[in-house]
């Protein structure tokens, strides 16, 4: 058992280290008031650390990466935190969407799209979720019918797109038969985002922010050579994507910026809150959970390092950062009172962003059925949806619901 | 970075669960509830294992292994509910290796069984030493060590107090208020047997009246801070244990009882409440990993990953047992069933050593003053 950094790896934190120290300075900062201005400077910046050999650590090296693995991933991870610059723009596209197009796209593919995504030349969205498809991603109802020319036409609705809005592709899962069960219909293409009939909207969230999009396809064309990994063959690519969803936010934990050290600074610094038995034990349940989330993020790494890929048990962790984020800011709104819920708060900004971030990449309750049936063993709940077209399942639903 | 078990930590692992398979400890468990003094003695089984000189240095006898490696005994014995008296042992024993102590040899051999008397640091709102009070929430400050090298007071609740051959005591010095530790021996003690609840915890209420005994040399507040927070951990390691057990025994039940045509793991109530239970469980895990590497290599966090892990393990057992007792529906709150004995042992532990909320307590303060 060793957390310690092996002497390669101080040499390699030391060389990023030296390289932020030296170029910390060209750094945009994490937030900017003009937004298109901001997003071009956060692209420049990315383009920078590429260049550098920071972003797509872990990708191969023919392929623009750096060919190393999770462990160095996390060391610039943890330097770009320390030196307090912001980290790539684009860590959906380079962290999830680049991955899964190397283990499932064509050659052209590969060549024509990484390399821009990598510098943040172009950035890249993921069109997974729908409003009827969350947790039960394979739901999804974004329809592309194959033309005689062998291009497609694709109509339908994606939730909960981040970056749409300056995106200049999206990976988007559609059904491409619906005549077979739920899984097998499945396709993935790559959507150009400027294309004719795509209409793009900010969702509003609690706090007000539109971190969020809905986007609209109405007729969209989409390019024969836009199929990645095969006709029929969305769910298995879908799924590579959501292992390394589970990849990014698990090895990115600590930089979510949910840890126990920050509600303890803000309670701090009243006299009388920190003395208080009350509020000590609130602060010290939470503050235990946070630490475990750590620790737990260092073993998921571990695991990684060793060759084993982490099981959805990692998704308890989180579980765990949700629910113990959500108590520290109930805390602190307690110890502060309203001015924690002023709009320019950084509390009130935690504390709006959780609720739907209990949500985010799959509900907490089917997480949680998940991991019972896969890691547990426990029988699954009766599913009325194994083997059935996907056509006569909406009609069954349709059904259900008009005779309540 | 590796957070797997090492080879030998695997091999010292199966080799406990073995050792521990051959006495039927939970069965052992029940019936020493009526009686007592049938409860196995399993301190020979310890010796033979070489756990008694687990952290004592080779140097002087011992195996010189790590704390992460006593940790993996503690699991072992928790998963079966065994009553060894390592929890009162192995602080003990680093502490006495660590000053030379002529009697660290035989303890490491286990021929003498020892026991940490200990006393709780000062917090960030507490500058004393306190040990457990008889009754009540108000700690006692620590027994004081006299210039004539006496010490008196008492300790309640310590656990493997009885019949222990030595005591290692921690006091604080009459001239300075210097913690100190004592070695006391078991003739100069007096003890009384205290067991609660849990029949396999050995419990009992240490009394010190102008005893003698010998100051251990270059044992100071930081060692007799490492000890206590050590202690935290074991016992936190001791509930992981007992915590997997409970949650195998209600998964096997959750699939094989059936209500209203399924099993009733497949009702998202049940199965929430065991991946609930997987929750609490690889967060003790996560912690007890984070105060095996701060115990070697990260002295200063030591108190916050200890306190952590007990918080968590002990918050975990709670939870564990409770679950065991609903998964398994009426017959869970039966003596027909072994989950009263987890629920027992959650019980007690709780409230032993400063309590899991004096842990709780602990994560808060070290995180406060550090901000």
């Amino acid at each position: 058992m060793d957390l310690n950094d092996t002497p390669e790896q101080v040499q390699y934190r030391a060389r990023v280290r030296a390289w932020l120290l030296e170029h910390k300075h060209e750094a945009p900062p994490e937030q900017g008031e003009d937004e298109a201005a901001h997003i071009q400077a956060r692209r420049a910046w990315q383009g920078r650390l590429a260049a550098a050999g920071l972003a797509g650590v872990t990708w191969p090296v023919e392929l623009g990466g750096q060919g190393l693995g999770p462990i160095e991933h996390v060391i610039v991870g943890q330097e770009i935190v320390r030196a307090g610059v912001p980290n790539i723009l684009d860590v959906i596209g380079v962290g999830m969407l680049g991955p899964t197009i190397i283990a499932h796209g064509s050659d052209e593919q590969k060549s024509r799209y990484l390399g821009p995504m990598l510098h943040g030349d172009e950035v890249w969205c993921q069109l997974f979720s729908e409003p009827a498809a969350g947790s039960d991603l394979a739901a999804v109802q974004a329809r592309a019918v194959l033309q005689d020319d062998g291009s497609w036409r694709l109509s339908g609705q994606k939730v909960w797109t981040t970056n749409a809005h300056f995106a200049a592709h999206g990976l988007l899962l559609a059904r491409t038969d619906a005549d077979v069960p739920k899984h097998k219909g499945l396709t993935m293409f790559i959507v150009p985002m400027d294309g004719e009939g795509i209409t793009i909207r900010g969702l509003r969230q609690i706090s007000g922010e539109a971190e969020f999009n809905e986007v609209f396809f109405d007729d969209v064309r989409l390019d024969a050579d836009a199929v990645v990994g095969g006709v029929g063959n969305g769910w298995g690519t879908a799924l590579t994507t959501l292992m390394f969803e589970r990849l990014t936010i698990g090895l990115g934990s600590e930089s979510l910026g949910y840890k126990a050290e920050r509600y303890a600074a803000a309670i701090a610094t009243d006299e009388h809150a920190r003395m208080d038995p009350e509020v000590r034990r609130r602060l010290g349940e939470l503050s235990v959970e946070l630490l475990a989330v750590k620790f737990t993020g260092y073993r998921m790494l571990s695991a990684l390092q060793q060759g084993q890929i982490p099981g959805p048990e990692a998704g308890l962790a989180k579980v765990t950062t949700v629910r113990a984020a959500i108590a520290g800011g109930d805390l602190v709104a307690d110890v502060l009172g309203p001015d924690a819920l002023d709009e320019q708060s950084e509390w009130a900004y935690m504390i709006s962003f959780l609720p739907g971030l209990k949500s985010a990449g799959g509900t907490e309750e089917i997480l949680r059925n998940t991991i019972g049936e896969r890691v547990l063993g426990l029988p699954p709940e009766p599913r009325l949806d194994k083997g059935i077209p996907f056509s006569e399942l909406r009609a069954k639903e349709r059904a259900g619901v008009a005779a309540t | 970075m590796n957070l797997e078990l090492t080879d030998e930590q695997s091999f010292l692992r199966e080799a406990a669960r073995e050792a521990l398979s051959r006495v039927k400890t939970v069965a052992a468990a029940r019936e020493a509830l009526e009686d007592p003094a049938g409860l196995p003695d399993l301190w020979p089984t310890a010796c033979e294992a070489g756990w008694a000189g687990l952290l004592v240095s080779e140097e002087n006898g011992g195996a010189g292994l790590s704390a992460f490696d006593a940790m993996l005994v503690m699991t072992e014995a928790g998963r079966v509910l065994a009553g060894i008296e390592l929890l009162g042992h192995l602080p003990a024993s680093a502490l006495l290796d660590a000053a030379g102590d002529e009697r660290t040899g035989a303890v490491a051999e286990g021929d003498l069984r020892a026991c940490f008397v200990a006393a709780q640091p000062p917090g960030d709102l507490d500058v004393h030493w306190t040990v457990e009070p008889p009754s009540g929430s108000v700690r006692v400050q620590a027994p004081v060590l006299a210039a004539d090298g006496t010490v008196s007071g008492s300790v309640a609740w310590v656990p493997d107090a009885p019949g222990a051959d030595v005591y290692v005591v921690v006091a604080t010095s009459a001239a300075d208020g210097a913690p100190v530790a004592v070695a006391v021996d078991a003739a100069k003690a007096t003890v009384h047997s205290a067991t609660r609840y849990d029949a396999t915890r050995s419990l009992g209420h240490v009394s010190l009246a102008a005893a003698p005994g010998t100051v251990l040399a270059g044992i100071g507040a930081a060692e007799l801070t490492r000890a206590w927070f050590l202690a935290q951990a074991l016992l936190a390691a001791e509930s992981l244990g007992a915590v997997e057990t409970a949650l195998s025994v209600s998964i096997a039940y959750a699939k094989e009882r059936f209500t209203f045509g399924r099993a009733i793991g497949s009702y998202q109530a049940v199965k929430h409440s065991l991946v609930e239970v997987l929750r609490l469980r690889e967060n003790t895990y996560a912690l007890l990993l984070y105060a095996g590497w701060a115990y070697e290599d990260r002295p200063d966090e030591f108190a916050l990953a200890a306190s952590a892990a007990r918080s968590s393990g002990g918050h975990a057992l709670d939870y564990a047992s409770r679950a065991m007792i609903s998964v398994h529906g009426g017959i869970g709150a039966t003596w027909e069933h072994d989950a009263p004995l987890f629920f027992r042992r959650a019980q007690l532990a709780q409230r032993l050593l400063g309590g899991v909320g004096g842990a709780t307590d602990r994560v808060a303060g070290e995180l406060l003053n550090a901000a």
